[in-house]
């Protein structure tokens, strides 16, 4: 019994090794990232356990200082110095420019010779850099987590806001949320109608309606894109079409803004939306109109009192789908959004392949993925309630 | 046949589905308070008619009047009728009351008389216990009895049953009869019943229409339909039959003579018409087939014993009768003649009937 269980388990072992490897590993990479702070830590060991000593009052003590001249005299590898600079800079501008210069006036000034660092940059008397340094040593850092929702540790480690121009992730968390429930709202308003139309129709124009929907399915969100984007332009189709019609004198700004971003991603997750509806309205008796009708409900009475509780599981369904696909959009309002557009995911990109910030892309990828989750354990509550149980 | 006046009236009417004629230019003409079935094979045109009635199709020809008013044009919510329809139809996200209490809240009836109406009529069916329930927690049965309580809580004009009992086992569904022959005569309600099964609409009826490719081949008491079939669909729909094929050679007023076409001659009730010298087929029922030795006696046919079968109640006798299969049902304390033997069955004037071929 055991061993056929262990053998039919062998089964999906590709698929657990997959799933490890390719997703629950890199995702456990990435939350583990976030929260280390060990880049710093690494470039400067001796450092590390010389500055835990001091309190933060004042400037360190001069076993500190010494300590720090041990370090960047030790050759390291200079990806590590890299990172580490840049999440010194982070935290404090101006490291940037003082580490190396620093660095550099160390091994220029020979093995033997003790200079005062002061000397070398007046940067240095300031305990701020001090204190950035001691806050960049921990193993574990909430300063990620903490910068992602425009949140620092200010020198007496309360939290506190940053300053005003540098707070844009929650603005642009709130917009990727804003934009993720506009999307979510239009591909109803669309999707209920059209899955009512599909269901109710038989025969060829029932399954020419549902390609029509599976069919931008099986196309590259990139090449769908790319086709609003060409029928968009201010000399697009749609613009031209309207100004031939005498609609319109000027073109309508239909893209690089917020109206190009709704109508591509809306277009783009109509599926996700359709689909579930019309799942749940082909489960509805065929009888159930009729009767409500003989027991004289008005059209719309039928509507709201028969149909639309039954195909609620279905857009309950289909509207977290479509909420938790659209907020991890990137590609989309990057191509078809102006810069007042850009999804929270755009930011990661920004971190993750432009600073080669994985702590902050990390940290953000956090705060994307936990509704998403929490999204998803109701939806699969939803997804699991049977027909007039709800 | 209470309620003199035609409560609902078919003038006409005609239905066809491209070029396929579902109704065919019928009329029926049912009193208030009548329990009528319509009964045919399937593809008979008893359910679009049904449907013609409810306001789910529209005639293409003819009109439609209940209560004295043209409803052809109607949509279903606006003609007041209930109906019951084959598998229920009960709306699976609601209890049992909200069920009922549906066509109530739709004609805009407050609260409190709206749950007073509903606990009448679930005392009604005897369910008044399983109102909180929803349809998927109770038994055919009960469901067909929620549906049931749910088409006549608003009392409408009419209630309308498309084969409501044909999801249900054979037991539950003969009960299930006797309860809707008593919901009809305690609120005196008009019903229109749809079946396929004779038994049902012999039992539960008023009055049968049997329905043929569009028309109504006859509409009559269930015992008239029985008794005095008039077509010869009519007469092989309905129960078991014997038909035996003559030519009408005497008449006088109520009884004909016909000299079959294998010999012989029987005297025979006959309906109007059947002139002498038309061809008519004489109908008997197996049980009015009575066997034994005396060729003297009235309507006598020679035949010989081909089996014997025994069914518990009677013993069903295959003869044969110069060649013509016949079947007679001998009761328990009937005479059965073995196999092989040599017999006549004879049977009264008033026991057949004359149909058209």
């Amino acid at each position: 019994m055991t061993i056929a269980r262990l053998k039919a388990s062998l089964l999906v072992l590709p698929l657990i090794v997959f799933l490890g490897l390719f997703f629950i590993w890199p995702l456990w990479m990435m939350i583990a990232t976030s929260v280390q702070g060990g880049t710093v830590r690494l470039a400067f060991p001796a450092t590390a356990v010389a500055i835990a000593q001091w309190n933060g009052d004042g400037l360190p003590s001069p076993d500190v200082q010494a300590a720090l001249i041990q370090d960047l005299r030790a050759e390291v590898v200079q990806e590590v110095f890299g990172d580490a600079v840049r999440s010194l800079n982070s935290q404090q501008a101006g490291f940037r420019t003082l580490l190396p210069r620093t660095m550099t006036a160390l091994r220029n000034a020979g093995a033997d010779a003790t200079p005062k660092l002061e000397r070398i940059d007046p940067r240095w008397s300031q305990p701020s850099f001090w204190l950035a340094l001691k806050r960049g040593m921990p193993a574990y850092t909430d300063a990620n987590l903490l910068a992602a929702v425009d949140l620092k540790r200010g020198d007496d480690g309360t939290i506190a806001h940053v300053a005003p121009d540098m707070a844009v992730n929650r603005a642009i968390m709130l917009r990727t949320f804003i934009i993720a429930a506009q999307v979510t709202l239009a591909c109803a308003a669309i999707g209920l109608p059209f899955a009512m139309l599909a269901a109710s129709l038989g025969g060829w124009k029932r399954n020419f309606l549902l390609l029509a929907v599976l069919l931008p399915l099986w196309t590259s969100l990139l090449v769908r894109t790319a086709a609003w984007m060409i029928l968009l332009q201010d000399q697009g189709l749609i613009n031209q079409i309207l100004k031939a019609l005498g609609l319109i004198d000027a073109s309508l700004p239909l893209i690089y803004n917020r109206t190009g971003v709704l109508i591509a991603m809306t277009h783009v997750l109509l599926p996700f939306m359709v689909l579930p509806i019309y799942a749940s309205l082909i489960a509805i008796p065929r009888n159930l109109m009729p009767a409500a009708a003989a027991l004289g409900a008005r059209p719309w009475q039928a509507f709201r009192h028969v149909l639309l509780p039954l195909a609620m599981p279905g857009l309950l369904s289909g509207s977290l789908l479509v909420f938790m696909v659209a907020l991890g959009y990137y590609i989309t309002p990057a191509l078809t959004g102006g810069a007042g557009d850009q999804m929270i995911s755009s930011v990661i990109a920004f971190y993750a392949t432009g600073t080669a910030n994985w702590g902050m892309a990390g940290a953000l990828g956090l705060f994307l993925l936990v509704p998403t989750t929490l999204l998803y354990i109701v939806y699969g509550r939803l997804s699991r309630t049977p027909l007039g149980q709800a | 046949m209470p309620g003199s006046a035609a409560f609902i009236q078919f003038e006409n009417v005609s239905k066809a589905f491209g070029t396929a004629k579902v109704v065919d230019a019928l009329d029926l003409h049912v009193g208030q308070g009548e329990f009528v079935s319509l009964l045919g094979p399937s593809g008979s045109g008893k359910t679009t008619l049904l449907m013609m009635l409810a306001g789910f199709e529209a005639p293409t020809g003819g009109a439609i009047h209940v209560d004295g008013k043209r409803v052809e044009r109607l949509p279903p919510y606006k003609r007041d009728m209930g109906v019951v329809f084959q598998n229920y139809a009960l709306f699976p996200h609601m209890t049992v009351a909200e069920n009922i209490a549906f066509p109530l809240k739709m004609r805009g009836v407050g609260k409190a008389e709206r749950e007073a109406r509903v606990t009448r009529a679930l005392d009604l069916v005897q369910l008044g216990h399983l109102q909180d329930r929803k349809p998927a927690q109770l038994s055919g049965g009960q469901q067909q009895r929620i549906a049931l309580s749910r088409s006549i809580v608003y009392e409408p004009k009419v209630v309308l049953m498309d084969e409501p009992l044909s999801a249900l086992d054979k037991q539950l569904r003969e009960h299930m009869q006797l309860e809707i022959r008593e919901l009809h005569r305690k609120l005196g309600l008009t019903v229109i019943f749809v079946t396929h099964d004779q038994g049902e609409a012999l039992t539960m009826s008023d009055r049968v229409a049997v329905l043929n490719r569009g028309k109504i081949e006859q509409l009559d008491t269930p015992s008239g339909l029985y008794d005095r079939p008039r077509t010869r669909f009519v007469a092989e729909f309905i129960g078991e039959t014997n038909l035996l094929a003559g030519t009408v050679s005497a008449r006088t007023d109520g009884v004909a003579t016909v000299v079959l076409a294998n010999g012989g001659s029987i005297s025979c009730a006959a309906p109007d018409g059947f002139a002498i010298g038309s061809p008519a087929l004489v109908s008997i029922r197996p049980e009015m087939l009575h066997l034994g030795n005396d060729p003297a006696v009235l309507n006598a046919l020679p035949v010989t014993v081909e089996d014997d079968v025994y069914h518990g109640d009677h013993v069903r006798v295959h003869l044969s009768c110069q060649g013509q299969r016949l079947v007679a049902k001998a009761g328990r304390r009937d005479v059965v003649l073995p196999v092989g033997s040599q017999a006549f069955a004879s049977f009264n004037r008033d026991d057949c009937t004359l149909v058209a071929p």
